[in-house]
């Protein structure tokens, strides 16, 4: 006789997933032109003066460019480094704590290099 | 076997003594394997990076003392060697990404297909870490200030 035990245990399969798969795809896909151009920029302003940089990143376009590389990598981090932890931590309350702390550290980093971004158009 | 002689009575043996199937010190090491790994290590360091390049975006907002002290850093001995690393893992992660890409579409699942790819992704990704700090070092980079 098969009772719903499991299922409130967390047993079984997830039935979950694909989105997970699929977005780590877009984001790969989207990831290529953007790190072709995030090269670019990089070996642009490399010994460059201040003024540069900020003359680069204050035009709009080098702006959105430069604010959809940061928000789509750590998006595409946040889903990989989701599948380095359900590979190797299994402890519940350790999982939990490295789940959350991944998405926090993203979240955080993310708005903090948009701020930045923010900052340098104003300058 | 594993239980220990001793004079005070029958003991359970320890159980967490049996011996474990040997892994990364027996398997032969091939190219795939190691494509994959350093494709989850490259991932990991990139993680990394990107609060690095945050860390740049900060530095610049805050006007040409903050800038200053971070290419100063950038720029020390220490500082080239953890750039030419994520040059080297950005270079990596990109082609092993694309060549996960391609699986998907459902390409290239030949032995011999997967392995030939491997070996030109780890070289490819060195020749074009090579390429990048030859042409910072021999001055072609900066072409946007």
């Amino acid at each position: 006789m098969q009772t719903p035990l499991h299922k409130v245990q967390g047993m079984g399969a997830s039935h979950t997933g694909t989105g997970h798969f699929w977005y780590e795809r877009v984001t790969a896909v989207a990831l290529i032109p953007l790190t072709l151009w995030f090269a670019y920029a990089m070996l642009g302003l490399a010994n460059a003066s201040e003024v540069a940089a900020i003359s680069f990143l204050a035009r709009p376009l080098n702006v959105i460019l430069m604010a959809a590389f940061m928000v789509i990598t750590l998006y595409h981090v946040k889903l990989g480094l989701q599948v380095v932890i359900d590979d190797y931590v299994h402890g519940p309350g350790m999982k939990m704590f490295l789940l959350l702390l991944v998405r926090f550290a993203v979240i955080a980093t993310g708005s903090t290099a948009l701020f930045a971004l923010l900052r340098i158009a104003s300058l | 076997m594993a239980a220990p002689l001793s004079t005070s009575g029958p003991q359970k043996p320890d159980l967490t003594a049996r011996p474990l199937s040997p892994h990364l010190t027996i398997y032969h090491w091939a190219p795939t394997m190691i494509a994959s790994i350093t494709h989850r290590a490259t991932g990991i360091a990139l993680s990394m990076g990107a609060m690095v390049l945050a860390w740049w975006l900060v530095s610049i907002s805050n006007g040409p003392e903050g800038y200053q002290g971070f290419y100063a850093l950038a720029g020390s001995p220490p500082g080239l060697v953890v750039l030419f690393g994520f040059t080297w893992a950005l270079a990596f992660h990109f082609l092993q990404g694309i060549r996960h890409l391609v699986w998907d579409l459902g390409y290239g699942f030949k032995k011999e297909t997967a392995r030939m790819t491997a070996l030109l992704v780890i070289g490819l990704s060195l020749l074009i870490a090579a390429a990048v700090f030859v042409f910072v070092w021999t001055g072609h980079a900066g072409y946007l200030s």
